[in-house]
């Protein structure tokens, strides 16, 4: 099971900023551990942050986007108390998803 | 006894079909796949050609924030912004990675061209901004001197 990933959403003049840190280690495929065995290649391959039901921002990752995965944006609207939703799912298929209440 | 049977076997038919029809309706649109072309790709030209980026040209309006000189290349932020109209994608390169695509956003409208995030770099190298707009593709770049690489730290 996926650790839970934080999700800020502010809105000020008519936009709202989001802030996302995600937990994953995001394993490259070419490290190798202690014992010169590869790790094998763990990563988030696809985001999606959706708001009232649309989508503001999709991302594809590659294994070089940093171990927990950190985003930030911007989008036009948003009001105070609705919902910002975050979902990410890596190459294993394992997924998470988020919510945050727009500040 | 013997028409009864057919009766029955008809039936369960007719029943068999109705839920393989049932089952083969209308599948879910499935959000699209990831780009294992472009994220496999080893180098600039080959990853241009994999997100099928065509007469990419320099732009002055497109900006790569990050430090000069990265001490951890395990943690590289970037801030990639512009200023050109109707953007649609924008994706982050690192020329001498081992696999150059690091990120590839898309933009509804509505959505500010400019992301911030964190990548890995190998080593000292160029960075590359590459963003669709309007249907036309542009590209900055930007040096970013590593001290201590990202992989196998």
């Amino acid at each position: 099971m996926a650790d839970p990933m934080r999700v800020r959403a502010l809105e000020k003049d008519g936009s709202t900023e989001v802030k996302i840190l995600m937990k994953h280690d995001m394993e490259t495929g070419l490290r190798k551990d202690d014992a010169g065995n590869l790790v094998p290649a763990h990563f988030i391959q696809k985001v999606s942050v959706t708001h009232n039901d649309k989508e503001v921002l999709a991302a594809q990752f590659g294994v070089s986007v940093s171990k927990d995965p950190f985003l930030a944006f911007k989008f036009k609207g948003g009001a105070k108390g609705e919902k910002v939703i975050v979902s990410w799912i890596d190459n294993f298929g394992d997924k998470r998803t988020d919510e945050a209440l727009i500040a | 006894m013997d028409q009864l049977r057919r009766d029955t076997l008809r039936i369960s038919g007719v029943l068999g079909l109705a839920i393989a029809a049932g089952l083969l309706g209308p599948i879910d649109a499935v959000a699209e796949e990831w780009n294992k072309d472009a994220f496999d790709a080893k180098n600039y030209n080959d990853t241009l050609k994999a997100l099928g980026a065509v007469a990419v040209a320099t732009s002055k309006e497109l900006l790569i924030n990050a430090p000069d000189i990265a001490e951890n290349g395990a943690v590289v932020p970037l801030t990639v912004s512009c200023t050109l109209p109707n953007v649609q994608q924008i994706a982050i390169l690192i020329d001498k990675n081992p696999f150059t695509l690091s990120a590839n956003f898309t933009i509804p409208a509505g959505t500010e061209p400019s992301i911030s995030t964190r990548v890995k770099m190998r080593e000292t190298s160029n960075v590359y901004a590459l963003v669709k707009a309007n249907g036309k593709w542009f590209v900055a770049s930007k040096e970013i001197k590593v001290t201590l690489g990202g992989c196998g730290g």
